[in-house]
């Protein structure tokens, strides 16, 4: 814990934000940063870090909250393999509350009879499949190269123990094509309705691919990127890295997080994500809309592990709640207080977008800790309850 | 005794049968060997349906809350342990002193009666220290499945110093905010046995009877005593916004004035949960006038269940009712209520 305290240090963190108002040049329409993961978002929100910044200094929340980005269609998907009679679906906690069309989420399915279990690592599902060999396990894998070499070693591992009752829906998707989606956007490039200086780069996801992988998009859209960590100090600093990146013109990759990012990332798990994963040709993200090469699925080799073939699941579109604005909160058009729905229909009791779900997502961590910034913050929600 | 002979239990390896709560003689014979057993006082021994007692003058207070916590034995206590400390608690926030509980079993056919008889002892003796007597009780056994092992309802009663009115809606602009110890341990330690997500840690539940600390803060801080609340499901979160907003109030806590032994805070780093909404059942929360905060701290320090105790913020007019703090880093944030379910059967 004192590792982590030291990374939180409240003196180091004024010292910083003196240094980053020294730096910061007037004029210019500021500084915009967008920060990808929504493990930054959560820091930035958790931490009252833009308390601590200057007025010039904007920070835009991307897309990269696993959960948010995982369109409806799948989710319905997910809830279809649920309400199968003889499968068992593990999920990761945060997906059970995401709603699918019609407002049905994997919670709903579970209070209505469908065998939905909540995990912790992938290797649980595995785990249960052979405690359960009567079952059809299905994992619901979700996330950024984070989370697929955990989905790819219980694969290795149910294949080792000969557990024939364990398959994974996949939905992994891949960080460096949504960035570079982003900055292809006509919000970007044509429009100039969202403007971005630098991007505070991933750090779970970097310290498995590295820091090579955003050289391509730093050198041809211009765009200074620096890998943070994920506690508060990182941020800040990471900030004034970009600062000053934008002060002297350059646009590198540069690595704040380097305690635990190598320029060639973690061989080991590549390694083992390319032997059983291989790229989709294109991908629904909800927000960005079909992204080429974005996401991955299971090999034919491994074909027996493969719940969409298993199961014969097809792609099916699906319905977001109308005035939801979620795809444009996650291209950082828009901020979570311009929805409509955001604090009135939306909470994270009753949340009607993806954004809301997740303490990752942005509309989540601007009620959670911002929204008493508001000019007219929704209310302090809820009833009271009562009793130990 | 015009009742057939029985055998007596066996506490080794016998299980509950449904006729244990069926009403004839083998409930009879489970209440008399096992809950009077542990329980023993002069009312269970008049085998009534009730109990009765003097009434005192003055206000009464009444509590009831039902105890279904997962696993039923856990590093620091057990569901009769914390089915006795838990309604104490909820008659001490009243400042009252308590007198009485009650105790309705459910039992789930097929439990060891050997794990039955340790609640209870256990439930018996946590009475005895308090020094609050279950005084009737109730049982009932339902079919294998159709509970898990045993639930525990309790009620309680208590009597209200003169003079004394605590309660939520109470607090006030200009209140100073007092905790009584570390958070998150008794949900960090239940956590730590949960057969899902095993790890292993020194921490214990910090479940205890709160009624003697009260005392001390009613004599300290008297009618300045405005609201106090034990926070358990929820976490210190959740209870600073239901004062809030039971008071329509405004919360500015201090984080770095909020005491969390770094055992939780590592395990809460870990699981990615918030020290803040980790439930206790040993704590409470106390809103007091400023000019008696500082005699109501001392008097809290000055008791073993108060030894850390702390000046964690203050009410302020805020007609959104939100409870804001300033985080260790220097910047603010809301402390929100928790969205959905942390941890199931926590209490």
């Amino acid at each position: 814990m004192k590792h982590a305290d030291e990374y939180r240090d409240g003196r180091l963190a004024r010292a910083l934000a003196e240094r980053i108002a020294e730096e910061v040049r007037p004029g210019g329409g500021g500084y915009h940063f967008m920060e990808f993961c929504g493990g930054h978002t959560h820091a930035i929100s958790r931490y009252g870090l833009e308390d601590l910044l200057p007025s010039s200094v904007r920070l835009i929340h991307g897309p990269g909250c696993p959960v948010c980005v995982l369109p409806v269609g799948r989710i319905d998907s997910a809830i279809r393999l649920a309400e199968r009679p003889e499968v068992t679906l593990c999920t990761y906690g945060d997906m059970l509350r995401v709603p699918g069309s019609r407002g049905v989420s994997l919670l709903r399915a579970k209070a209505a009879g469908a065998d939905v279990r909540m995990i912790y690592s992938a290797a649980d599902a595995v785990e249960l499949a052979r405690a359960e060999p009567h079952r059809e396990v299905v994992l619901f894998a979700i996330g950024f190269e984070t989370t697929t070499p955990p989905t790819a070693l219980a694969i290795r591992l149910a294949e080792r123990l000969g557990v024939k009752n364990f398959t994974v829906f996949c939905n992994h998707v891949l960080t460096p094509s949504a960035i570079q989606n982003i900055l292809e956007s006509p919000d970007v490039r044509e429009l100039g309705r969202v403007r971005i200086d630098g991007f505070i780069g991933p750090a779970h996801v970097s310290t498995v691919i590295g820091s090579a992988p955003y050289a391509f998009f730093a050198e041809e859209f211009a765009k200074p990127v620096v890998i943070a960590g994920f506690e508060p100090l990182d941020v800040l600093q990471a900030v004034l890295m970009l600062i000053r990146q934008v002060n002297e013109g350059r646009h590198e990759v540069e690595n704040q997080y380097g305690r635990a990012v190598r320029p060639e990332g973690n061989e080991h798990a590549k390694r083992d994500v390319a032997e059983l994963f291989e790229l989709r040709k294109s991908f629904e993200w909800r927000g960005l809309g079909r992204v080429p090469y974005s996401a991955l699925r299971l090999k034919r080799a491994y074909a027996g592990f493969d719940a969409e073939r298993r199961f014969e699941l097809e792609d099916v579109p699906g319905r977001e709640v109308p005035g939801c604005q979620c795809g444009a909160v996650l291209r950082g058009v828009k901020r979570p207080p311009d929805c409509k729905l955001f604090g009135t229909v939306c909470t994270p009791e009753t949340p009607m977008g993806s954004c809301m779900v997740s303490s990752e997502g942005a509309c989540a961590a601007h009620w959670t800790y911002k929204r008493f910034r508001d000019p007219e913050p929704p209310g302090a929600a809820a009833v009271a309850g009562g009793g130990a | 005794m015009n009742r057939p002979p029985r055998r007596p239990l066996d506490l080794r390896a016998g299980r509950v049968e449904l006729s244990h709560g069926a009403g004839g003689s083998a409930m009879a014979q489970l209440i008399a060997q096992v809950f009077q057993t542990a329980l023993d006082n002069e009312w269970l021994r008049r085998g009534n349906d009730q109990a009765a007692f003097e009434v005192e003058p003055g206000r009464m207070v009444m509590t009831t809350d039902g105890y279904v916590i997962s696993p039923l034995f856990f590093p620091g206590g057990d569901i009769g342990s914390l089915a006795v400390h838990g309604t104490i608690n909820d008659v001490s926030m009243a400042g009252a002193v308590p007198r009485y509980l009650s105790a309705s079993f459910i039992l789930e056919e097929g439990f060891p009666l050997a794990d039955l008889e340790r609640i209870a002892r256990s439930m018996g003796e946590a009475a005895r220290e308090a020094g609050v007597p279950v005084v009737t009780g109730d049982t009932k056994v339902v079919e294998r499945g159709k509970a898990d092992g045993v639930f525990i309802c309790t009620t309680g009663i208590g009597v209200i110093p003169h003079g004394i009115d605590i309660s939520v809606e109470r607090a006030r602009p200009g209140d100073q905010i007092l905790l009584s110890g570390s958070l998150g341990d008794h949900g960090v330690a239940i956590l730590s046995c949960r057969h899902d997500l095993r790890f292993e840690t020194a921490l214990i539940s910090d479940s205890a009877p709160l009624h003697a600390l009260v005392a001390t803060m009613v004599a300290a801080g008297g009618a300045a005593l405005h609201a106090m609340r034990d926070p358990t499901r929820g976490g210190l979160a959740a209870t600073l916004n239901e004062i809030a907003q039971q008071a329509a109030v405004g919360v500015r806590l201090r984080e770095t004035a909020i005491p969390i032994k770094p055992a939780v805070a590592a395990a809460c780093e870990l699981l990615g949960l918030d020290p803040l909404h980790v439930a206790n059942e040993g704590k409470l929360v106390a809103f007091v006038a400023p000019e008696a905060a500082q005699a109501v701290l001392e008097a809290m320090r000055a008791h073993p269940l108060g030894r850390d105790a702390a000046l964690i913020g203050e009410a302020v007019a805020d007609q959104h009712c939100f409870v804001q703090m300033t985080t260790g880093f220097g910047g603010g944030r809301i402390v929100d209520w928790l969205a959905g379910e942390q941890l199931p059967r926590i209490c």
